[in-house]
C-alpha cells in the first residue's frame, strides 16, 4: 500500500472516478494547465484532455449552474472552488437551484462542488473559512468533511457516484500534512457514516475535519491522566451519523463537541439538541462545546492561534467535564 | 422610459428572413394554435381561476408576448433544450407538457409534475428537454451553459434556448453565463423577453443603453433586436440563431421588444403603466396580427381560425374540470424525496 497525503488522495479518488466513467468531468478557475491553485488536480488534463478537465472564467456562480445544467444532462460533474470562501459567489446556485431540483420535481443532480477550506495557514478572513454550515442548513444538500487520506479518497469517490448534490470540504491544513496507507485498489467510504477514532470510555469528543487530529493528539495527553476519551470523526455532516453519535454518548455518558467553525449556530449546537433529546437519560454532566469564537478568521498569527482551538484548549476542557 | 420601438430592427429581421425559409403553412397553424392555447390557458388562470380562489400564490403571465414563447421554442428538435422564462407558458405545451398537468400543477395537485412542491411553471422534464426557472431568475442561464456543455460534446448539433426579462438581464448570472457561452462557444441562444417592466421598474431605471442587444458583441457574440409582437420576424431571427448554433459557431444574443399585457402578477393592477402604453400596445396585439397576416394570405379562412379558437376552449375546459377534480397531495407526503436515492419516490412514479 501507498503512503499517499491527503491532497494526493483526493487526485487519485478523482482520477479513478474519471477512469471508471467517462460522465465525471471537472470544472474550475485554473484547474486543468495549471492544474489548480493547490495542484489538487495536476496532471489530470493531460491524462483526460480539455473536454472533461475544464478552465472556466472567474464565475463561481455559473461554474456551479453550468455543473446542475451538465447533472441535468446525465453527466457527474466535478466543480472546483479555489477556495471554500468564494462558494459564497456561487450560493444561489447551491441553495436554490441545486438543492431543491429533485425534491421539485424529480429530477437527478449528481455533482459535486469541492475545494480547500479551514484555517491554520495565515491565510486571512477570505482565504480560511470553516463554512460548512452554510451548507448543513440547506435540505437537499450532503455535506462531507474528511479528515484522513484514506478517508478523502474514499469520500470524493462516494461523492462522485452520490446522485445529490454534494459539498465536499477538504481542509488545506491537512492538504500536505496529512498522510495515510491508501490502497491503491478501488474502495469508497460511505457516505453518512461516522468512524470512532479511538475507543474510550470516560468522555466523547465528537468533531470532523482538521480537529480529529486535534482531538486525538489532546486524548493521548488526557490518557497519561488517567481520563479514558473516545474521538469520533463525523465524516459527514449532512447527513450526519446519530445511531454511531449516541453510541458514544451512551458509552462515555459525557460528551464534547468539538469544531474548527465559529460557536453560534455551528454542528455542535445542532448535535447537543439531538444529544439532550435522544440521549438525555444517559448525560452525567453538560454537553460540553469547544469551538472558534464568534468572529472572522483574523490573519496575524497570534491572532489566528487565538481562534483556532487547540490541544491545550481540549484538554482543559475535557479535565473540567471529567471532573464533573 | 423607453419601449420597444422597431421600424430599422423589423427591417433587419425581414432581411434576415429573406435567408431562411419561412415556416411552411401547417407550421403556420400550429403556431396559431400554440398561441390562442397559450393566451386562453392563461386568461383561465389569472382571470377566472385565480379569482375564484382556485388558484393560490402567485399568478404570472405572458400576455402579449406569447409570439416569443411560440416562435422560438416551436423550432427545437429532439434533443434540444428549453428552459423558459415565466412568462413563456407556450413552451410547456410545445414540449409535450399536457395542459391537464400544468393546470394539476397550478392548482397544487398531487398528479401534477411536482406533485404539490412547487408552483405556476416551475415544472421541468429532462426527457421532454424542459428545465423551469426558479424564482431567483436568472439562475437558469449558467444551467443552460452546462446543457450546452453537454450538447456540445455529444455532437449532434442541438442547441439550447434559454428566455429571461429584461429586468433578469440586470442580474449576475446571465453576465456571467453570456460570457462563459462566449468564451466556449457554447450553443446557447439567450432570448431576452424585453416586455418593458419589471415588476413595476421601467427600462430607463433598469439599464442604460438603448437597446440590450448591443451587450451581445461585449460577449463575443450577436446581439439581435427584434419585434417580439412579430411571430414571424422571432422565427427568423432565432432559426438563424439556432442554425449558428448547430454548426458549432457559438451563442446569439436576441433581444425582443414586447410588452406585459398584465401586472407584474395577478395582484398587480398595474397602475404605474401610462394606461396610453396599453392601448398602443394592444394595437400590435401578436396573435391580432398573425391572423390578420394568415388571413391576408389565404392561408387560413376565418372559419378555420374560429374552429381553432373553439377547440382551444374545450381543451381549456377540459384540464380545468379535470385539474379540479384531482386530488390535493397528503400533507405528509411533504417529508418524501428531499434526497434521490435507491428508494426515490419519483423514481417509482410514471411520470
Amino acid at each position: 500500500m501507498a503512503i499517499l497525503t491527503y491532497l494526493e488522495a483526493i487526485r487519485q479518488g478523482i482520477w479513478e472516478e474519471m477512469e471508471r466513467d467517462a460522465s465525471v468531468f471537472l470544472l474550475g478557475e485554473d484547474i486543468a494547465a495549471y492544474g489548480g491553485a493547490f495542484k489538487v488536480t495536476a496532471g489530470l488534463l493531460e491524462r483526460f484532455g480539455d473536454e472533461r478537465v475544464i478552465d472556466t472564467p472567474i464565475s463561481e456562480s455559473a461554474i456551479v449552474g453550468a455543473a446542475v445544467g451538465a447533472a441535468l444532462m446525465g453527466m457527474r460533474p466535478v466543480a472546483e472552488m479555489q477556495f471554500m470562501d468564494f462558494i459564497s459567489c456561487g450560493f444561489d446556485q447551491i441553495v436554490n437551484m441545486a438543492a431543491k431540483i429533485h425534491y421539485r420535481w424529480g429530477a437527478r443532480v449528481p455533482l459535486v462542488i469541492r475545494g480547500p477550506a479551514g484555517a491554520g495557514v495565515h491565510g486571512g478572513p477570505f482565504h480560511s473559512q470553516s463554512n460548512e454550515m452554510w451548507f448543513v442548513h440547506t435540505p437537499g444538500l450532503k455535506v462531507v468533511v474528511p479528515a484522513t487520506a484514506y478517508d478523502a479518497k474514499g469520500l470524493i469517490k462516494a461523492s462522485i457516484r452520490d446522485d445529490n448534490p454534494v459539498i465536499f470540504f477538504e481542509h488545506k491544513y491537512l492538504y500536505r500534512r496529512v498522510k495515510d496507507e491508501v490502497p491503491e485498489e478501488d474502495y469508497v467510504v460511505p457516505l453518512g457514516k461516522a468512524a470512532v477514532r479511538r475507543e474510550g470510555s470516560d468522555l466523547a469528543i465528537i468533531t470532523y475535519g482538521a480537529m480529529v487530529r486535534t482531538a486525538l493528539e489532546a486524548a493521548g495527553q488526557l490518557m497519561t491522566e488517567g481520563i479514558s476519551v473516545e474521538v469520533v470523526d463525523l465524516r459527514t455532516l449532512l447527513p450526519y451519523d446519530e445511531q454511531c453519535i449516541l453510541a458514544s454518548v451512551r458509552k462515555c455518558s459525557k460528551v464534547m463537541l468539538l469544531h474548527e467553525d465559529t460557536r453560534i449556530g455551528g454542528m455542535a449546537g445542532e448535535l447537543a439538541a439531538m444529544i439532550t433529546e435522544k440521549a438525555f437519560e444517559d448525560l452525567d454532566g453538560p454537553v460540553v462545546r469547544v469551538t472558534a469564537p464568534d468572529t472572522p478568521v483574523p490573519f496575524s498569527p497570534p491572532l489566528e492561534d487565538y481562534f483556532l482551538p487547540g490541544v491545550q484548549k481540549v484538554v482543559e476542557a475535557a479535565r473540567k467535564l471529567a471532573a464533573y | 422610459m423607453e419601449t420597444a420601438r422597431g421600424a430599422s430592427p423589423l427591417a433587419k429581421s425581414r432581411t434576415d428572413r429573406k435567408k431562411t425559409p419561412g415556416p411552411d403553412p401547417q407550421l403556420l397553424e400550429r403556431m396559431l394554435y400554440y398561441l390562442k392555447l397559450t393566451r386562453e390557458a392563461e386568461s383561465r388562470i389569472e382571470q377566472v381561476l385565480y379569482r375564484q380562489g382556485k388558484i393560490v400564490g402567485g399568478v404570472y403571465v405572458g400576455r402579449g408576448q406569447e409570439a416569443i414563447g411560440v416562435g422560438s421554442a416551436i423550432q427545437l428538435v429532439e434533443g434540444d433544450v428549453v428552459l423558459p422564462s415565466h412568462r413563456d407558458f407556450s413552451c410547456f405545451l410545445i414540449r409535450g407538457f399536457t395542459l391537464r398537468q400544468i393546470l394539476c400543477n397550478w392548482m397544487g395537485r398531487a398528479n401534477g409534475p411536482t406533485r404539490g412542491r412547487d408552483n405556476t411553471l416551475h415544472i421541468g422534464d429532462v426527457n421532454r428537454g424542459v428545465i423551469p426557472i426558479i424564482s431567483h431568475l436568472g439562475d437558469t442561464c449558467p444551467v443552460a451553459c452546462g446543457v450546452a456543455m453537454v450538447l456540445k460534446r455529444r455532437g449532434k448539433n442541438n442547441v439550447a434556448l434559454v428566455h429571461f426579462g429584461e429586468g433578469t438581464s440586470s442580474r449576475g448570472d446571465v453576465h456571467e453565463a453570456m460570457n462563459m457561452a462566449g468564451v466556449m462557444k457554447l450553443p446557447v441562444i439567450f432570448i431576452c423577453n424585453n416586455n418593458a417592466y419589471a415588476y413595476s421598474t421601467p427600462t430607463s431605471k433598469q439599464y442604460a443603453v438603448k437597446d440590450l442587444a448591443v451587450r451581445g458583441a461585449a460577449y463575443g457574440m450577436p446581439g439581435i433586436v427584434v419585434d417580439g409582437n412579430d411571430i414571424l420576424a422571432v422565427f427568423s431571427v432565432v432559426a438563424e440563431a439556432i442554425a449558428r448554433g448547430r454548426r458549432g459557431e457559438g451563442p446569439s444574443f436576441i433581444e425582443c421588444k414586447t410588452f406585459r399585457m398584465s401586472g407584474h402578477s395577478a395582484h398587480d393592477a398595474a397602475e404605474y403603466v401610462p394606461h396610453e402604453l396599453f392601448e398602443q400596445w394592444k394595437q400590435k396585439d401578436p396573435i391580432a396580427r398573425f391572423e390578420k397576416f394568415l388571413l391576408a394570405k389565404r392561408f387560413l379562412t376565418e372559419k378555420q381560425i374560429e374552429r381553432l379558437g373553439a377547440e382551444v376552449t374545450e381543451q381549456v375546459d377540459d384540464a380545468v374540470a379535470y385539474a379540479e377534480s384531482s386530488p390535493l397531495p397528503e400533507g405528509a407526503s411533504a417529508a418524501e424525496g428531499v434526497y434521490c436515492g435507491p428508494d426515490c419516490w419519483w423514481k417509482e412514479s410514471s411520470r
